[in-house]
C-alpha cells in the first residue's frame, strides 16, 4: 500500500491537520489498513520477554482506543510513539528469562510503508535527559514527512547512537534508553560499540570494532604532517564553513589538515585530500566519475598509506592537491576492473608522411592518432562500450577520444568529443582549445569527464612501449610509444628498416575479449598505414 | 524603504516586538501593472490632470482655515511628499486620484532605497540565484530526467542584470508620477515650519498636508569600518562587484539570509554573525527551525550565535577581513575570524536628520519620528502636529516597502476626508530565498501572548508541502504552511509559509485578515488543481472552527 500522495479527493480527507493544541495520541500501526510496519517487525523479533510483550499489547490497546482520528492529521507532524525493545545484551536474550528490561534501543522507526531509511532532523532531549512516557524524543524525516517520535517508556536517554543529520536504515538502532542511572555507563559503551553511524542495518550491535577502526585509519596518515606544522609554534587555524562541514561528515581532524588557501586557512579541497576522495563535480549524469586518469606513471600512488609503512626520518609529506587526490581515487577504483593487454606494431612511415604534410595546417600528431583511433572505433563498437554494472554491456552513442595530458603536478584527461565525426581540421584546433583551458584550469566537467576511450602517448619522451591503467568507467584505453625505425622482416625474409610504434591497449575483460581487441587493432594498423582517409 | 531586519543591536531587548520582526523585503513592482497603463497615454491625460487638479486647489484654498501658529493661509500644493521611495509614490499616485495637487521632494533618485538599492535589485540577484541552483543541483535535475553540465555565470552580466532592473523600475516610477501630473521636486527638503516646507537651497513651498517618506539607510552598529569593498552593507553587495570566496554576514534577518541566498549559489561560503541567541530570530519559531534546516545547515554556511561583531576591519595590506567577536552576554571577548569580506544586514535606521523637526517642536526617537496609528506626527508634547504625516521606514512602525505605501494611502484618504487606519497585522512579509519565507500576523509566540491576556483559545494547523501534487511535480516538496487561529471564532491570527512560491502564496491569507475573512467561510473558496495555492486551501480546511459554519448554498 502506498501513500495517496496524489489523489486529490483522497488528499482532501487524509491529510487534514490536528491542530497541535490537541496532540492526538494514536499507534500508526493500529490504523485501518496499514499493513505492519517494519519497526514494529523489529520490535517483535527482539522481544523475547514477557514483560515487553505486555507492554506492546497494552500499548496497542491504548491506541485502539484513540476517537476516531484516524490517520488524518500524519502527513505533516503527527506524534509518533517509538517502540523500543527491551535488554538487548546478546547472552542477555538468548537466556530468555529476563523479566525486566534495563536497556531499551530505539529503532528508526518505518514512518511511511516506502520509507527505507530515516533521516533524524534532530534529537529534542539530549543525552542524559530523563524521558517520562509519551514525550518527543527525536524528529525523523522520512521520504514524506517530518515526524516527531515519543517514547513508550520512562527512562535516561542514555546515548544517542545516531546524531542529527545523519540516516539511518529503517530498524536500526537510533539511541539508548536506560531505565536508571547506574546503566547509562552500561548503555554508553554499547553505543560506543555499535559506532557511532548508522550504518550497521542489524538492530542488533553485531560488530563492536568494525565502525570504530575506518576513523582511526583516516587519522593514523595524517599525524606526521600535523606533528611538521606544530613545529613552527602555535597555529591558529581558520577553516571556511564548507571545510568545517566535509571534515565532519568525512571524520576528518580538522587540526591536523594543513591549510592551502589564502592565508594558509583550511579549505573544503583541503579537507577533501586528507580524506582522501574525490570532490563531487557537477552533472555529466551519462558517464560514470572519471575526471582524471591514468598513465602508469599515476599509478606509483597509492591512495592511503598504510599505517604499517615504516618512517624513514626526515621525509616531507606533502598532502595530495584535490586533483592528485582524485588520481588517487580512480587509480584505486581501477583495482576492481579486471583487465588485460593486447600490444600491436604499427607502421608509420605513411603517418609520418601526411604529419609532415599537415603540420603547417595546424594539426598535431594527438588529433592524427585520435582520429584513426575514432575511425577504428566506430568499427569496433564494443570497444568504445564500458562496463557500469558488470550485467551490461552500455553501447555509447558518441566517440569521445579522451588524451591524457600532464598538468604541472597533476594529470587531466581532456576529451575530444566525437572524434570520429569531425574533420582532422576541426579536430586540431578543438584539441588547443583544450589544452589552453587544462593548462588555466578552465576546463568544464563535460570536457575532461565525458571520454568513452582514452588514449595516452609517451612517444615523444622517447618511450618504446608502455601500459596505461584503464580509467574507471571506460572499456579502453590505448598506450602509444614512440615511432622508432626499426629493421623489419617481410615474409620473403628481406630486410628493410620501418619507423614502426608500439600501441598497447589495455581493456575491461568484461565486455572486450582478446579478439575484439586484436581486431579493433588490426583495423588501427590499418588506418595509421593508410593515412588517407584520416584527412578525408 | 525597505526595511529592518531583525539582529538586533539595535532593539535587543525585545527581539519578539512586531516591529523588529518585520523587515526589509518583497515588495512587489506594483507600479508595473495597472497603474502604469497611465503612462502609456500620457500628454494628454497630463493636461487633463493639471486642470482637474488646479481646481481643486482653488477648492480647497476658500475651504481651507487658518489655524495654529502662522500658518500660511494659501497653499502651493494640497500635498508636498518629502521623499520619493515607494511609500511617497504609492501616496503621490492615490493623491492625484483623489484630486490633490501633489509635489515629491527627493534629494536623491526617485524610487529610493526599495528600487534602486533594495528589494529590486536583491529581486534580480535572487533569480540568478534560484536558477543556479536548480541547475547545481544534479540530485534535482537528475530526479526530473534532466542532464545539464557545467553551469556557470559572469560575475558582470549577474550585476548589470540588478542594474538594469533598478534602472527600467526607476525610469517607470518617474514617468508614472510625471504622467500623473505630480510635481518632481529636487533636493533635500526640509520642513520650516507648520504646513511649509524648504527644498533645495532656498525654494519655499507651501502645502496644506505634509508627508514625510524619507526611509532608511543601512544600520552600521560602532567599531565596524565600511570600506565598501570588503566590508560592506547592503547598498554596496547589490551592486555585486565582488563575489567574495567566503563572506561573514553579519545579521540573520530578512537581508542577511537573502543575501546568503545570493552569495552560497554563486560559490561563496558564509559565516552568519547573529546576536541573538539563534538565527532568524525574527520568524515563528517553527518556521525558523525549518528554515535553518532547508536553507542553512545543507548549504556551504556556518554562524556565530549569540555574539556581536565589536570590530571588523577591511582588508589591507594583504591582511584578511578582521572580525573580532564578543559574547552578547558577558561582553568578554570571543574569537577572532578572518574572512574574504563582511555584509553588515544588522538592520536599517531611519534617514531623518536635517527634516527640520526641531521647527515644529518634534523629537525623533532613536532617530524615528513618533507617529500615531494613523500616522499623524506626534510632537515632544505628545500632541498632533495637524497636518504633518509621516509614512514608512521614518517613522519604524513596519519597515517594509508595500507598508509604506499602504500607510501612504491611508494617509491620503484620510486627508481626503475618510477616516481610515491601516490594519499592520494584515501587511504580509516575504524572504526571497529558495524555497521562499512569508508570513502574516501573529507568530505562534506572539498569539499565544495575545490569547493569554485577552483570555481566548488558540490553534494551530500545518499544512506540507510534501502533499501538494504541484510540489511533488515540480519536485520542490520541502516546505510547510501554518496557521494560527481562534477556534472560537474562526479568526485567521497569522500564516507562516516556507516553501516554494511562499512569497506569492501569502497573499489569500493577508486579504483575508484584511477583510475579516473567516475560516468558516474561506475555507469554501475554490482553487485551481492542481496548484499551490492547495497548500492553504488544505490548510484552512484542516483548521477546526467550532462556530455554526455557513452552509454553502446551491444557487
Amino acid at each position: 500500500m502506498k501513500w495517496p500522495m496524489f489523489g486529490r479527493c483522497l488528499q482532501r480527507h487524509l491529510f487534514h491537520f490536528i491542530p497541535s493544541s490537541s496532540p492526538p495520541h494514536f499507534l500508526y500501526h493500529s490504523l485501518c489498513n496499514f499493513p505492519p510496519i517494519s519497526f514494529i517487525h523489529s520490535f517483535t523479533i527482539s522481544n523475547y520477554s514477557p514483560q515487553s510483550t505486555t507492554s506492546m499489547s497494552s500499548s496497542l490497546l491504548q491506541s485502539t482506543t484513540t476517537p476516531s482520528l484516524s490517520f488524518s492529521s500524519s502527513i505533516s507532524k503527527s506524534q509518533w510513539r517509538f517502540t523500543s525493545s527491551p535488554a538487548v545484551t546478546f547472552t542477555r536474550r538468548r537466556r530468555n528469562s529476563t523479566v525486566y528490561a534495563k536497556i531499551r534501543e530505539i529503532f528508526m522507526p518505518a514512518l511511511s510503508s516506502t520509507m527505507t531509511e530515516g533521516k533524524i532532523v534532530s534529537w529534542i532531549k539530549s543525552e542524559g535527559d530523563v524521558l517520562s512516557k509519551g514525550e518527543s524524543v527525536v524528529v525523523v524525516e522520512s521520504d514524506k514527512a517530518d515526524m516527531d517520535v515519543e517514547t513508550f517508556y520512562d527512562g535516561i536517554l542514555a546515548a544517542i547512537v545516531v546524531p542529527e543529520g545523519e540516516s539511518a536504515p529503517v530498524g536500526a538502532p537510533i539511541g539508548l534508553l536506560a531505565e536508571t542511572e547506574a546503566e547509562i555507563e552500561e548503555a554508553k559503551a554499547k553505543a560506543a560499540s555499535s559506532g557511532g553511524s548508522g550504518s550497521s542495518p542489524a538492530p542488533v550491535a553485531a560488530a563492536p570494532e568494525k565502525t570504530v577502526a575506518p576513523v582511526a585509519a583516516a587519522a593514523a596518515p595524517a599525524k606526521p604532517a600535523a606533528a611538521a606544522v606544530v613545529a613552527d609554534g602555535p597555529r591558529k587555524i581558520v577553516s571556511t564553513p564548507y571545510a568545517k562541514k566535509l571534515a565532519k561528515q568525512h571524520k576528518v581532524d580538522i587540526n591536523k589538515v594543513i591549510g592551502t588557501g589564502p592565508f594558509g586557512r583550511i579549505t573544503p579541497a583541503d579537507v577533501e585530500a586528507a580524506a582522501g576522495i574525490t570532490p563531487v563535480k557537477s552533472a555529466a549524469p551519462s558517464v560514470t566519475a572519471a575526471p582524471v586518469a591514468t598513465a602508469a606513471a599515476a599509478a606509483a600512488a597509492p591512495a592511503k598509506s598504510a599505517p604499517a609503512f615504516a618512517e624513514i626520518p626526515g621525509a616531507t609529506i606533502v598532502p595530495f592537491t584535490t586533483m592528485q587526490a582524485a588520481v588517487s581515487k580512480n587509480m584505486i577504483e581501477s583495482l576492481s576492473v579486471p583487465t588485460f593487454r593486447v600490444g600491436y606494431p604499427v607502421m608509420t612511415d605513411a603517418l609520418d608522411a601526411l604529419y609532415a604534410k599537415v603540420k603547417s595546417k595546424g594539426v598535431t600528431m594527438t588529433a592524427l592518432l585520435a582520429k584513426a583511433a575514432a575511425m577504428a572505433l566506430v568499427q569496433h563498437p564494443v570497444v568504445n562500450a564500458s562496463c557500469k554494472d558488470g550485467k551490461s554491456f552500455t553501447y555509447n552513442s558518441s566517440i569521445n577520444i579522451a588524451v591524457a595530458v600532464a598538468i604541472n603536478g597533476g594529470l587531466i584527461t581532456p576529451v575530444l568529443q566525437d572524434a570520429d565525426k569531425l574533420d582532422l581540421y576541426l579536430l586540431s584546433e578543438k584539441w588547443k582549445e583544450l589544452v589552453e583551458k587544462a593548462r588555466s584550469k578552465q576546463l568544464q566537467p563535460h570536457e575532461y569527464n565525458s571520454g568513452t576511450f582514452t588514449l595516452s602517448n609517451l612517444g615523444m619522451f622517447g618511450v618504446d612501449r608502455f601500459d596505461a591503467i584503464l580509467p574507471p568507467g571506460q572499456g579502453a584505453i590505448m598506450a602509444v610509444g614512440a615511432s622508432k625505425p626499426t629493421p623489419i622482416a617481410d615474409k620473403d625474409g628481406y630486410f628493410s628498416v620501418k619507423s614502426q610504434m608500439l600501441v598497447n591497449v589495455t581493456a575491461d575483460h568484461r565486455i572486450v575479449y582478446g579478439a575484439d581487441l586484436a581486431a579493433f587493432l588490426k583495423t588501427f594498423a590499418k588506418i595509421v598505414q593508410e593515412p588517407d582517409s584520416l584527412t578525408l | 524603504m525597505q526595511s529592518l531586519i531583525s539582529t538586533s543591536p539595535i532593539s535587543p531587548s525585545n527581539p519578539r516586538s512586531f516591529d523588529s520582526f518585520s523587515s526589509p523585503t518583497p515588495f512587489t513592482l506594483r507600479f508595473c501593472g495597472l497603474r502604469l497603463q497611465v503612462l502609456q497615454s500620457s500628454h494628454l491625460k497630463h493636461r487633463t490632470i493639471n486642470t482637474t487638479s488646479k481646481k481643486t486647489r482653488n477648492n480647497v484654498l476658500a475651504a481651507s482655515p487658518t489655524s495654529n501658529g502662522s500658518p500660511p493661509t494659501t497653499f502651493d500644493y494640497d500635498l508636498v511628499i518629502i521623499g520619493a521611495g515607494v511609500g511617497g509614490h504609492g501616496a503621490a499616485l492615490h493623491a492625484v486620484e483623489k484630486g490633490l495637487k501633489t509635489a515629491i521632494i527627493e534629494g536623491d533618485v526617485i524610487g529610493g532605497t526599495c528600487v534602486n538599492r533594495g528589494c529590486v535589485p536583491s529581486k534580480a540577484l535572487l533569480a540568478v540565484s534560484g536558477r543556479m541552483r536548480e541547475l547545481q543541483d544534479e540530485h534535482h535535475m537528475k530526479a526530473l530526467g534532466l542532464q545539464v553540465s557545467g553551469a556557470g555565470y559572469s560575475r558582470q552580466a549577474v550585476a548589470d542584470h540588478a542594474s538594469n532592473l533598478a534602472s527600467k523600475i526607476r525610469n517607470n516610477l518617474t514617468n508614472s508620477l510625471k504622467a500623473l501630473g505630480v510635481d518632481i521636486l529636487t533636493g533635500f527638503g526640509s520642513i520650516l515650519g507648520p504646513q511649509k516646507v524648504k527644498y533645495g537651497l532656498d525654494n519655499l513651498i507651501t502645502a496644506k498636508d505634509i508627508i514625510i517618506a524619507t526611509g532608511s539607510v543601512p544600520f552600521v552598529p560602532k567599531g565596524i569600518e565600511v570600506d565598501g569593498k570588503t566590508v560592506v552593507t547592503s547598498d554596496h553587495a547589490l551592486k555585486l562587484e565582488f563575489v567574495p570566496d567566503w563572506i561573514a554576514i553579519v545579521g540573520s534577518g530578512y537581508i542577511g539570509l537573502e543575501f546568503s541566498d545570493v552569495y552560497t549559489a554563486l560559490g561563496s561560503e558564509v559565516t552568519f554573525i547573529e546576536a541573538l541567541d539563534q538565527l532568524m530570530p525574527g520568524f515563528d519559531p517553527e518556521i525558523g527551525k525549518l528554515a535553518q534546516r532547508v536553507l542553512i545547515n545543507p548549504r556551504k554556511i556556518d554562524y556565530h550565535t549569540g555574539v556581536f561583531a565589536t570590530k571588523i576591519t577591511p582588508s589591507k595590506d594583504g591582511k584578511p577581513v578582521i572580525i573580532e567577536l564578543t559574547d552578547a552576554k558577558t561582553k568578554e571577548p570571543k574569537e577572532t575570524l578572518e574572512v574574504d569580506a563582511a555584509l553588515i544586514a544588522t538592520g536599517r535606521a531611519p534617514f531623518t536628520r536635517g527634516l527640520g523637526l526641531e521647527n515644529i517642536n518634534v523629537e525623533t526617537q532613536r532617530g524615528f519620528v513618533p507617529v500615531d496609528e494613523r500616522m499623524r506626527v506626534i510632537d515632544a508634547k505628545g500632541n498632533t502636529v495637524p497636518h504633518l504625516y509621516c509614512i514608512g521606514d521614518a517613522n519604524g512602525k513596519l519597515m517594509l516597502a508595500h507598508a509604506a505605501s499602504a500607510q501612504g494611502i491611508s494617509v491620503v484618504e484620510q486627508i481626503s476626508g475618510k477616516d481610515h487606519v491601516l490594519n499592520h497585522l494584515s501587511v504580509p512579509a516575504a524572504c526571497f530565498t529558495h524555497p521562499e519565507i512569508s508570513m502574516v500576523g501573529l507568530t505562534e509566540p506572539q498569539a499565544k501572548e495575545k490569547a493569554k491576556k485577552e483570555k481566548f483559545k488558540i490553534s494551530v494547523a500545518k499544512t506540507s508541502f510534501k502533499a501538494n501534487t504541484k510540489a511533488l511535480a515540480e519536485n520542490e516538496g520541502e516546505g510547510l504552511a501554518k496557521l494560527i487561529y481562534r477556534p472560537d471564532t474562526g479568526e485567521i491570527l497569522g500564516v507562516h509559509i516556507l516553501g516554494m512560491h511562499a512569497a506569492d502564496l501569502i497573499h489569500e491569507a493577508s486579504n483575508a485578515i484584511a477583510l475579516g475573512t473567516r475560516i468558516q467561510d474561506i475555507k469554501f473558496a475554490v482553487h485551481a488543481h492542481p496548484t499551490l495555492s492547495e497548500v492553504l486551501d488544505e490548510l484552512f480546511k484542516s483548521a477546526h472552527v467550532s462556530v455554526d459554519e455557513h452552509k454553502p448554498v446551491a444557487v
